[in-house]
């Protein structure tokens, strides 16, 4: 515990540390809004409809694969931890793991799930 | 010799347990002094290495680099800051204020937060926690999540092409970068990171170069440089994600790039390049600081010059590197070197043996894993790539129709 | 009062909070936002029970990424972006189930974990029997492949979604 305690006194200083400038740049800082200097910066060219556009399907397809790989290989870090004490029966199995999830890839590559286009 | 580290720590205990100050307490004040002077040593050296990195880039782009602000520009970057801190903060219209705010300080303190579980020396270690190098992915992994706020709330469609592209590309990376750690985990049998740098008595990097390329190439991808910026590649989406940014609040996501590819270097530095070992540092501990900053450094100067360097590509480049070369070459790599390495325990007498002479036959057949892999990979990229410069070659390129002299063009 | 219910009391907070937010707000992005501050609760929650690999796992999967994922979904989903109204004509369906699932879910922590006050002990090398046990044809061999075969079937089911 006395470690996890550490970590929980890091976060909040490491995010005090930025916090600390950008107050003192705020406080020191000149403050003069207006229209134009606040206006959303394209290029010098006026902003046109909604920010919020709607963007192609292939960020959701790389995010899913990635949320797929993320989870097998979480999977395999107590696998690893035990790596040297199992059976080469047991790190077969892992294999197979692996494989399994490399299958997911050919998948995945084969459909063209993996183009950027 | 007893390590530096903790003759003060041991003093300071003893100090405040003398004051009357309980063990819990005696923890907490401990770990905010210990914090507070790994966040100023950071920003101290952020300084410093800004300054590097600077100049190094100008050398190499052939220019001088800042050169007026004390010996060799040495103050520059202090100026920079004093600079911007006179600056204003513009919150632009429609801007999402909370997340706005937010998002650079997510960005600095996840990088922070990573070096509370990197071993200085054998002992000097913020935490030394149980999961320690999955702790490090999940905690950078929050960078992310400050990228994507500052491209969501800054109410800028260049902003938000700029998240999602380096988000797309984050997340990529990101699967080449676990992959490959699994092999310090795997070959140490712990996930403490002071462990995986204990056992180290042959650098990992030598058993296992191609498993240290590959997480180093991820690494400085996920730190977002050159030529992994898509971030913020400036002539296509101005500043990227950032671009709403000004004075202070800008100043934090440029500390935090910064500050993110020097703990790569520290973190390959750990994992593959044996930390704190060195000569003569089983009897002077805490030399360990001195060999561990010297092995960060060079891996860093090494990241300038891929900067300095390398063109950026493309993205369906980046994610075809990402997905059709790092992946595979990881874990194809993964299962050969753990079949491997499990069948030679059952017929080569020792093999576990963590002194330097007993590691010797693993590290061997491990790194004959790895050439044999790395012969294949490099053959496939090569192969790829002729093919990739075939293609582009016999496309048939209409030539531009000039107009006649004395006729204008319309 | 020690410190441990204090930190208990600060991650149930955000746990809570976050979930409350993650229903009120009206814009999704913010919702996606709290959601993440529940999640780092339910991290906190993991560690107070000395689980910290399950915390990491947290942070890793349901913050790096289904966090990510859920963001990237707003904005390739169309008329998602702007304030959406938060209730719609089956809420009255909505809430009888939602209460129902609560009232089990409250049952089976009062019977089930009434008496219990103290965390049990955790093993020092819980990580290593965990995955010793993964891989043990006694243990969890068969869930361990069923998972990976379950993530492949997402997949290709997710990719054959979206792409048609």
């Amino acid at each position: 515990m006395k470690e996890w305690t550490f970590i929980a006194i890091i976060a909040v200083v490491s995010l005090a540390t930025p916090a600390a400038p950008i107050l003192i740049g705020k406080l020191i800082g000149p403050r003069k809004p207006n229209t134009l200097k606040n206006a959303t910066y394209e290029c010098g060219v006026e902003t046109v409809g909604d920010t919020w556009v709607q963007f192609k399907v292939q960020y959701y397809i790389f995010a899913l694969v990635f949320l797929v790989f993320d989870i097998e290989v979480v999977f395999l870090y107590p696998w690893a931890v035990a790596y040297n004490q199992l059976p080469l029966f047991g790190v077969i199995e892992g294999v197979i793991f692996i494989i399994i999830l490399a299958a997911a890839l050919i998948y995945a590559w084969r459909k063209g799930a993996l183009e950027w286009t | 010799m007893e390590d530096l580290f903790i003759i003060i720590y041991n003093w300071l205990v003893s100090l405040l347990s003398g004051w009357g100050v309980g063990p819990v307490l005696v923890d907490i004040i401990l770990g905010v002094l210990g914090s507070v002077l790994i966040v100023a040593y950071l920003l101290t050296l952020a300084l410093f290495i800004i300054w590097v990195e600077r100049k190094l880039v100008a050398r190499i782009q052939d220019r001088i680099g800042p050169n007026r602000v004390g010996p060799w520009g040495l103050f520059q970057n202090i100026a920079d800051v004093l600079k911007l801190l006179t600056k204003e903060i513009i919150i632009p219209d429609g801007a999402d204020l909370v997340p706005f705010m937010l998002a650079p300080m997510i960005a600095v303190a996840s990088v922070f937060m990573i070096w509370a579980a990197l071993p200085f020396t054998r002992n000097a270690v913020g935490t030394n926690v149980s999961i320690g190098v999955l702790y490090i992915v999940a905690v950078s992994s929050l960078s992310i999540m400050a990228v994507l706020m500052a491209g969501w709330s800054s109410n800028n469609k260049y902003a938000l092409l700029g998240a999602f592209r380096g988000v797309a590309m984050l997340v990529s990376y990101e699967v080449p970068m676990i992959l490959t750690l699994l092999v310090p985990v795997f070959l140490t049998g712990s996930m403490r990171v002071n462990e995986i740098v204990g056992a180290q008595t042959i650098w990992y990097v030598i058993a296992m170069p191609i498993a240290a390329v590959i997480f180093y190439i991820a690494n400085h991808a996920e730190a977002g440089r050159s030529p992994f910026d898509m971030l913020e590649a400036e002539s296509e989406i101005v500043a990227g994600f950032h671009i709403e940014y000004s004075g202070m609040a800008f100043a934090m996501f440029y500390l935090a790039e910064f500050l993110h590819a020097f703990t790569i270097s520290a973190l390959t530095a750990t994992l593959f390049f044996g930390g704190w070992r060195g000569p003569f540092v089983e009897q002077v501990p805490t030399l360990g600081i001195i060999y561990f900053f010297i092995k960060t450094f060079a891996i860093y100067l090494f990241n300038v010059w891929a900067r300095g360097t390398l063109v950026r590509l493309r993205i369906d480049q980046i994610m075809s590197f990402c997905w059709k070369f790092l992946v595979p070459i990881a874990l194809i790599l993964l299962v050969l070197s753990m079949l491997v390495d499990k069948i030679a325990t059952g017929i080569i007498p020792n093999y576990l043996d963590t002194t330097l002479l007993g590691m010797l036959p693993r590290t061997g057949i491990l790194l004959l894993v790895n050439l044999v892999v790395g012969a294949l990979a490099f053959g496939w990229i090569a192969r790829t790539g002729r093919r990739e410069r075939e293609r582009l070659e016999s496309r048939q390129i209409a030539p531009v129709e000039r107009p006649a002299a004395g006729q204008q063009a319309k | 009062m020690t410190v441990t219910t204090i930190i208990f009391a600060v991650m149930a907070i955000f746990t809570l909070g976050g979930g409350l937010g993650v229903v009120a707000s009206r814009n999704l992005f913010h919702a996606a936002l709290y959601l993440v501050l529940s999640l780092f609760g339910i991290a906190g929650l993991f560690i107070l029970l000395e689980a910290p690999f399950l915390a990491a796992v947290q942070v890793l999967v349901y913050v790096g990424a289904i966090a990510v994922l859920i963001t990237i979904t707003i904005m390739v989903t169309r008329r998602l972006m702007g304030p959406v109204e938060s209730l719609n004509r089956q809420w009255p369906v909505a809430a009888v189930a939602a209460a129902l699932v609560m009232a089990t879910l409250g049952f089976v922590l009062v019977n089930q974990f009434s008496g219990i006050s103290t965390a049990p002990d955790v093993p020092a090398d819980g990580l290593t029997l965990l995955g010793a046990a993964f891989v043990d044809p006694a243990g969890f061999l068969l869930p361990f492949e069923v998972a990976s075969v379950l993530l492949l079937a997402a997949l290709i089911g997710a990719i054959v979604v979206a792409r048609d």
